[in-house]
């Protein structure tokens, strides 16, 4: 892959401050072919209420701060939002935590909840991580590693050795994982952390969101060195 | 646009010719003592001098004598070519001396001293690296017990007496560190195996696990290649793998440092998901190298894959005499990733038609195979025969207990000959006792490896789903 040269604008950018936010996180994915969430990145909340009123369905809205590294950790994530009033209340409040001035508003995608991430590993160089997502993985502690840059077939190999490999394939009615899009995914993210490694020192897309049609990368943070 | 981006440091050497070091034709001992008996030097002479064919030369600055032959105060007096130099003079001595050595024409070195990168001597380290690899000059160590070749050379600067050597064998087997290598060595003596050669290559400086592939793979008397690894440098590791995944021969590796260290400050949950022993231990799983849990997975390993150097699936049938010991390794199998599947209908027929009558209706032929205790060689031989001929199996285990009337002193040779004859590897089970030796050597005679614990059998099998199916 090459990287083109808005990629390289987006690191030039956030290397002084040692890791990439969300929204330029999500541009350098899509710069390479990854799929994210409809979305916009804004301070008014009239654009906002615009955006939920054009969306189909519920929206989620997140505070962007280059102070909040773990979202979660600071309620920093607001999902499932319907109405304008609720937006109101809680885009207010997003905007009065530290160093937030923006909050990203995005259509709100369910499925399964997974976790790709990349790694810049000491002896092996560039390692791609999957697994089960959302805020318990470490407690799930199931996760598929492989040196970089995989081929499909090592997508394949990564989703058999899972415990959560019935979670994949649909389990109990529920849907499963497109398998096309999952290769798609890690074998572009996989030459992505290929180029970047110069760069980064560990990347986390999660959660990734999947569903039968396809792999929507709903959080992505990406720590430079 | 089109970017290039740094290239990685550590590219790989192309392949020097290691012969000098391991079967060198003569050798320097440069450091030995003229009052101290036991200097490490002196030990290295001694037993070279008097128990391998190689000529060997004692060295020592000040001169003097030793064993009442006058010393040589440099490598450059000695009168013929000279093939390894063992240096094992101070440190600060060692650049001096390899100076001498690449004046000479010495083709190749083992740095026994200590006192480099691993207590703070990085830069008298970098000198040695840099002089060796400016004259293509094969250098092992520094701070290194070195090469242990049977039958060639020993640069073990442990007296003979004290330890206990493998024999002669297969096994290349390669550790950073010598105390390991030198346990592991008791370890393969005690279960029989051989080696071609085992190394320290203690802190590296020049020659590394790399380089160790590809001398192993060209030499003839090695089939499997195992390393024991404290660590890899920046990036190594990447290299590592992309040599034992073109290696011609199984290569198996047992991972010292498993347990988690700091990752409380990980930044990501990718970080902290993937510490360093996940991602080797998936990493080696990725590229079939044969990783071995244990040092005793590691004998096993070496065992199994010195006989079948390529892969399975881990579809297991098993043959025994006894439905308990059928049991016991079914279990070892689950344990360990194997599967057990159910044979064919039609190789299930085709054994009960050829069993002897008197265990035609009494044997179960489920997998595991029950042929209990009154069956004789014969039922074994078309057991395992048919077994291997069926598709649901990539590998058969027999499990034979000598103490049953039936079976003969010969049932180790003619199931050699059946496996031999299939091309399906066959593992088989002996007790490790005096009066079944004959049966073990007659699997052990015709590469049939032998385990003497039902365990032991399970782990050989274990070995072989490690490697890559071809």
């Amino acid at each position: 892959m090459v990287m083109t040269s808005k990629m390289q604008k987006i690191i030039a950018e956030t290397q002084p401050m040692g890791w990439i936010l969300e929204p330029q996180a999500k541009e350098l994915l899509t710069e390479c072919g990854l799929g994210i969430p409809k979305g916009i990145v804004t301070d008014s909340l009239d654009t906002a209420q615009k955006f939920l009123a054009a969306n189909a369905g519920p929206v989620v809205i997140k505070a962007v701060s280059a102070d909040i590294v773990h979202k979660t950790e600071h309620q920093a994530v607001v999902t499932g939002i319907q109405d304008p009033d609720t937006l109101a209340e809680h885009m207010e409040r997003l905007l009065s935590l530290k160093g937030c001035s923006q909050v990203l508003v995005e259509e709100m995608v369910s499925g399964i909840e997974i976790l790709v991430g990349g790694k810049n590993d000491t002896q092996f160089g560039p390692v791609v991580v999957l697994g089960p997502g959302g805020t318990g993985v470490e407690l799930y502690n199931d996760t598929a590693i492989r040196m970089a840059p995989v081929k499909p077939t090592d997508v394949y190999s990564m989703v058999d050795s899972l415990g959560a490999k019935p979670v994949f394939q649909g389990f109990r009615g529920r849907p499963g994982v497109n398998m096309e899009a999952l290769v798609h995914l890690l074998v572009t993210f996989s030459g992505l952390i290929m180029d970047l490694e110069p760069f980064f020192e560990s990347i986390d897309l999660n959660p990734v969101i999947c569903t039968p049609e396809r792999c929507v990368v709903a959080d992505a943070r990406i720590m430079l060195f | 646009m089109t970017i290039s981006w740094p290239t990685r440091a550590t590219e790989h050497n192309p392949l020097m010719n290691l012969t000098c070091l391991f079967r060198p034709s003569s050798m320097a001992v440069i450091g030995v003592s003229t009052s101290h008996d036991s200097h490490p030097a002196n030990v290295i002479y001694n037993k070279n001098h008097l128990r391998y064919p190689v000529q060997t030369f004692a060295v020592n600055p000040k001169g003097g004598q030793l064993n009442r032959e006058p010393l040589y105060r440099s490598v450059a007096d000695i009168e013929i070519p000279v093939d390894l130099a063992v240096i094992a003079v101070r440190a600060r001595f060692v650049p001096e001396v390899v100076s001498q050595c690449i004046d000479k024409g010495v083709k190749g070195a083992v740095i026994i001293s200590g006192g480099f990168a691993e207590s703070g001597g990085r830069d008298l380290q970098k000198q040695v690296t840099d002089m060796a690899a400016g004259a293509d000059f094969p250098v092992m160590g520094p701070n290194c017990l070195g090469i242990y070749s049977p039958d060639a050379v020993d640069t073990f600067f442990l007296p003979g007496e004290r330890i206990i050597n493998p024999k002669k064998g297969n096994i290349g087997f390669v550790s950073q560190s010598g105390g390991v290598l030198v346990d592991q060595m008791v370890k393969f003596a005690g279960e029989g195996i051989g080696v071609s050669s085992a190394v320290s290559i203690g802190n590296k400086a020049c020659l590394r696990e790399t380089d160790m592939i590809d001398w192993f793979e060209q030499d003839l008397a090695t089939r499997v290649i195992a390393f024991y690894i404290e660590g890899f440098d920046c990036r190594e590791g990447r290299d590592f793998i992309k040599r034992a995944e073109a290696c011609s021969k199984p290569v198996v590796v047992l991972k010292a440092g498993k347990t988690a260290r700091g990752s409380a400050a990980a930044s990501s949950h990718t970080a902290s998901m993937a510490g360093d022993y996940r991602v080797f231990s998936q990493i080696m799983q990725q590229h079939c190298v044969a990783e071995a849990d244990t040092e005793y997975e590691l004998t096993s390993f070496c065992e199994a894959l010195s006989c079948y150097p390529r892969g399975i699936f881990g579809n297991v049938g098993i043959v025994s005499v006894s439905g308990g010991h059928g049991v016991v390794a079914a279990d070892a199998c689950g344990h360990h990733g194997l599967d057990i599947p159910k044979i064919g209908a039609s190789t299930a027929a085709a054994i009960r038609s050829r069993l002897s009558p008197e265990i035609r209706e009494i044997a179960a032929l489920d997998n595991p195979l029950d042929l209990t205790g009154s069956c004789v060689d014969a039922d074994i031989l078309t057991s395992v025969r048919h077994l291997s001929r069926d598709q649901n199996l990539d590998c058969i285990l027999a499990l034979l207990l000598p103490y049953s009337p039936g079976i003969s002193a010969d049932i180790g040779a003619k199931l050699s000959q059946v496996a031999r004859n299939e091309g399906k590897p066959l593992i088989a089970y002996v007790p490790k006792e005096d009066k079944y030796k004959i049966i073990t050597e007659g699997f052990a005679l015709n590469k049939i490896p032998v385990a003497s614990s039902v365990e032991g059998a399970v782990l050989m099998a274990k070995a072989l789903k490690r490697c890559r199916p071809w």
